[in-house]
């Protein structure tokens, strides 16, 4: 496959046709922030953080889910995008209960990271204060929709990996959620499997272990690219949802 | 079927409807069944019946007439006396004087100069009004599955696309896109299997353009459809319409069913090589399912959820597969293009936009109902004179048009030529055609709040900027209508318009905003008048 | 609703209603991207989708439960839970807009004690917000059961669903 060369904030980088641009500029050390990609699993551009502009094209588009072509220039870095990306970050914060002090996951939270990275000092949007129940039934994990982003990689993990379709999302807009099988209390789930990949994937304190107290959980994600490379190299049939 | 056995229906159903001394038509689209066609119609039924004159007189149910404000419609044939408002009482006078003793009532007549008539161009709207839409040989009479016949047997599909093209038809779902060029592109595209949609997922509130034609005429649209198989090379349609159409879904399958028995739809179209098959796929009641990659996901039994383009289903749409979207009343277009040609259709509208449109006229003005004028036609034409004006007493304050993804169109653009490119400039679009009238009396800012709240309630929730920033934008709206705004929000408000427009991945969030940025741009003293002053932060003394 | 014509070979779940549904899905057969179709046949059959009735759904169209159930949350026009005697569909297109529907969507709403889009606790009422039923030249518009009422004042639509929640509770119309 030929090599394409294009500049990605005026810098030179090269790469496959078949790499999304994010993962180009991965390669090249250029952060992209991001929240619903997860190395592993498949791209919905849904978070619309990764959003960069391209010389010759009006539209912004998501890095994650946009190919290369050559002599493309490129930027992701604009006064507009980090404008744009904090008022991401903004509503999200305003969107759900977010109270990073007594958070499981304080100091190691996507969100957060996110918010300190755009530099977000202060949310204008007017906080929504959804009413949300936490849902403890299952033996050892805890769903807190409060603290969910909608991000949707549980959603994909549990059905691209595990293959067990626990997780989906209903209803629609403002008032979308995710939900175990017929919306039931997660430990009465039959499809679960317990496996916990959607506890890893999850970037905030929606889906934690039980037993972990304000900024006790540590969430490893390194494990599912390793997973995908061996199905793919032997070739197990994982079927790739193409969203949701 | 052969061109000859078509060509001989047609004659003989000409030569049926010719034989009659009378013919009543009643439209029972759904405007009229609301106000009571379907008695009207019983009764005309009962008189014949009565009188004994099955022979002479014949009761017909058509599609929409256009003068949904005044319904029910009836006309008479041959001599085309149309009749409005036409209650049991009217229906009794109408036959008594105008079908039996052959004087037409003038006191529910309507004048056939007025400039509702007399300004129109029908092309799509053609037969609307005109034939029974559930027989196909009422289409065939007049004209119908002629197109077909000609682009199979004396066009190669190359020069069906190259006169579509050479037409200048553009996308009539509201982005304008060249459907020639769509065409070729799915033409091209490598694939097994190749599919034709038909977008009737009409969700625009105050739209009804696309109801009237299926209603009114759907063969024309099967038509449209196995022409684009015919040039793609599909071998399946599917047409993905709303069910709070049931009307409209009954006379579709109707039509679909009799055109398979004819054999103009199915295997060896006929006797040439092209098979092609349409079924239906009932939507259900999602806005965003009228996106493209959204209704894809619909057909196939998924949430309607837009994904990120490209690809472009041009080239993996349904099932992976090449697809070629288009909306009914482009559809509609097609027949007339083959069988008049591209010069003739050219001829029409304006270079850039040529052809016509079909609107759906209401709101705040005289005539309410459908309308099909040309492209570029001044907007005043389609006020003042097609539509009446306003009612009494009040002035022209805007036209909104694009609906929930639209702007408004104020007094001081009343020339502005109705094409894609003019409405856009004024920061409004074409979209599919409904067009609503606001007078002296409204109030932009609930207009605003109305087509945001729309879009709140229609978000699939997929992107950040579209689920929430909506919901951020109505509250603000709301904040300021109900005067405890500051200066301060409403830049937030511009801020955030700005930016769900700009970021959110499909059409519906990108346009979302449009009609607060429009009313903004054109009505802002009436968002400042509800500001309070900026509040001043005053220590308490301790 | 008419219950299907008993036959010698009962459906399992004792329901025959379920035999009428099978047809369906055997007609998509068992297809996972024919669900949408099935749920509007198996709403039209039962009148509203139960948990059961989507179990039943998607264990015959080999889907995950919270695929099918996030599918009926999403489209509007499907209900999971009963409707009411009495259906008050009031229009919120535009043009009804612009002639003052909200009003009367406020006014009914209020008579009712619950917001449109819900039902009221005795079953009587369910109110419902449409999106444009087409008779734009009547507008305001609703729907009561099954008549159209156009012009519709707020005074007017409010005494019709005062009837309604006032009548006894057992003659459906």
């Amino acid at each position: 496959m030929p090599v394409i060369t294009f500049t990605i904030n005026g810098v030179p980088v090269s790469g496959q046709q078949s790499e999304s641009i994010l993962e180009i500029a991965r390669q090249h050390d250029i952060r992209i922030p991001t929240l619903c990609h997860l190395d592993g699993l498949s791209d919905v551009g849904a978070c619309r953080l990764c959003l960069m502009e391209i010389e010759g094209t009006s539209k912004l588009l998501p890095a994650c889910s946009t190919y290369p072509s050559e002599n493309m220039v490129v930027r992701t870095d604009t006064d507009k995008l980090k404008r744009y990306r904090r008022t991401i970050i903004e509503l999200l914060a305003a969107e759900g209960n977010h109270q990073c002090a007594v958070c499981v996951v304080n100091n190691n939270c996507e969100l957060q990271n996110l918010a300190y990275e755009v530099g977000l000092e202060h949310v204008r949007a007017q906080y929504l204060f959804p009413k949300k129940e936490l849902d403890a039934t299952h033996p050892d994990y805890i769903i807190d929709r409060n603290r969910c982003v909608l991000c949707t990689r549980c959603v994909r993990v549990c059905h691209e990996v595990e293959g067990a379709h626990v997780w989906d999302i209903a209803n629609r807009g403002i008032n979308c959620e995710i939900v175990a099988d017929m919306n039931q209390p997660w430990g009465t789930s039959e499809s679960c499997t317990s496996c916990g990949k959607c506890v890893l994937v999850c970037p905030v304190g929606a889906l934690i272990e039980k037993g972990a107290t304000v900024s006790e959980m540590e969430k490893h994600r390194a494990f599912l690219p390793y997973i995908m490379t061996a199905r793919t190299k032997q070739e197990w049939i994982a079927r790739a949802i193409e969203e949701d | 079927m052969t061109i000859e056995e078509l060509e001989e229906r047609a004659a003989s159903e000409q030569q049926r409807q010719a034989e009659f001394k009378k013919r009543v038509l009643t439209c029972t689209a759904a405007g009229c069944v609301s106000c009571g066609a379907g008695k009207v119609v019983g009764h005309f039924r009962a008189q014949v019946k009565e009188r004994n004159l099955a022979k002479e007189v014949e009761v017909v149910e058509t599609g929409c007439m256009g003068l949904c404000g005044s319904g029910p419609l009836v006309r008479v044939a041959p001599d085309e006396t149309m009749y409005k408002n036409v209650d049991l009482e009217a229906a009794h006078q109408i036959f008594d004087e105008h079908v039996v003793g052959g004087k037409p009532v003038a006191a529910y007549a309507v004048d056939p100069k007025m400039p509702f008539f007399t300004r129109q161009v029908k092309v799509v709207l053609e037969n609307c009004g005109r034939i029974d839409a559930e027989k196909i040989e009422a289409s065939m009479a007049a004209g119908g599955y002629e197109a077909l016949a000609r682009a199979l047997t004396e066009m190669k599909p190359e020069e069906v696309i190259e006169e579509v093209r050479k037409a200048g038809l553009r996308g009539r779902g509201g982005a304008g896109y060249p459907t020639g060029l769509k065409w070729s592109i799915v033409r091209k595209a490598q694939g097994d299997q190749k599919y034709v949609v038909c977008n009737a997922d009409e969700g625009d509130p105050g739209a009804f353009m696309d109801r009237s034609v299926l209603e009114g005429d759907p063969h024309r649209v099967l038509e449209g459809m196995a022409i684009a198989g015919y040039a793609t090379g599909a071998s399946q349609g599917y047409i993905y319409i709303r069910a709070e159409y049931p009307l409209a879904i009954e006379r579709l399958k109707t039509a679909i069913k009799q055109a398979e028995r004819a054999g103009l739809l199915g295997n060896r179209i006929m006797d040439s090589a092209l098979s092609f098959r349409i079924d239906l796929r009932i939507g259900a009641g999602a806005f965003v399912c009228g996106e493209e990659t959204a209704l894809m996901r619909s057909i196939q039994g998924r949430r309607g959820r837009p994904r990120p383009r490209p690809p472009y289903p041009s080239e993996k749409g349904l099932w992976g597969m090449p697809t070629l979207i288009n909306n009914v009343e482009t559809y509609a277009n097609i027949a007339p293009i083959i069988r008049n040609g591209s010069a003739w259709f050219a001829a029409m509208g304006t270079p850039k936009s040529p052809g016509t449109k079909v609107f759906a006229l209401a709101g705040k003005i005289c005539n309410t109902g459908l309308i099909e004028v040309p492209m570029g036609v001044p907007l005043r034409e389609i006020i003042e004179e097609i539509g009446g004006g306003t009612p009494e007493g009040t002035t022209f304050k805007a036209a909104q048009t694009g609906g929930p993804s639209g702007g408004c169109i104020p007094a001081e653009h009343l020339d502005l030529p109705v094409d894609y490119e003019s409405l856009q400039l004024v920061g409004s679009i074409m979209g599919s055609g409904g067009m609503i009238v606001m007078d002296s009396t409204s109030n932009m800012v609930d207009v605003a709040k109305f087509f945001m709240d729309f879009s709140v309630d229609e978000s699939c929730g997929k992107c950040v900027p579209c689920r929430s920033g909506t919901k951020q934008i109505a509250l603000l709206l709301e904040k300021i209508r109900s005067g405890q705004a500051t200066p301060d929000d409403l830049a937030l408000l511009e801020e955030l318009c700005v930016m769900v427009k700009e970021t959110s991945l499909c059409g519906l969030g990108q346009s979302a905003p449009n009609p607060v940025l429009s009313t903004l741009r054109f009505f802002r003293k009436e968002y400042v008048d509800l500001l309070i002053p900026k509040l001043v932060y005053e220590p308490h003394e301790a | 609703m008419t219950p299907p014509p008993a036959s010698k070979t009962d459906h399992p779940s004792g329901d025959n209603r379920f035999k009428l549904l099978d047809r369906t899905i055997a007609r998509f057969q068992s297809r996972g991207d024919a669900l949408i179709e099935v749920l509007h046949s198996a709403q039209s059959i039962f009148g509203y989708l139960e948990n059961d009735l989507m179990v039943y759904i998607a264990r015959a169209l080999r889907l995950p439960l919270s695929r099918v159930y996030g599918v009926a949350t999403f489209y509007h026009f499907f209900n999971l839970k009963p409707k009411g005697r009495h259906a008050f569909v009031l229009c919120m297109g535009t043009a009804c807009y612009v002639k003052g529907a909200e009003a009367i969507q406020n006014a009914v709403a209020k008579r009712c004690g619950v917001s449109f889009g819900e039902t009221t606790a005795d079953g009587a009422v369910s109110l419902v917000s449409a999106r444009c039923i087409g008779s734009c030249g009547l507008a305001p518009v609703a729907v009561l059961d099954d008549d159209v009422a156009g012009k519709l004042s707020v005074d007017g639509a409010v005494e019709r669903v005062g009837q309604w929640i006032a009548e006894p509770e057992q003659v459906s119309s």
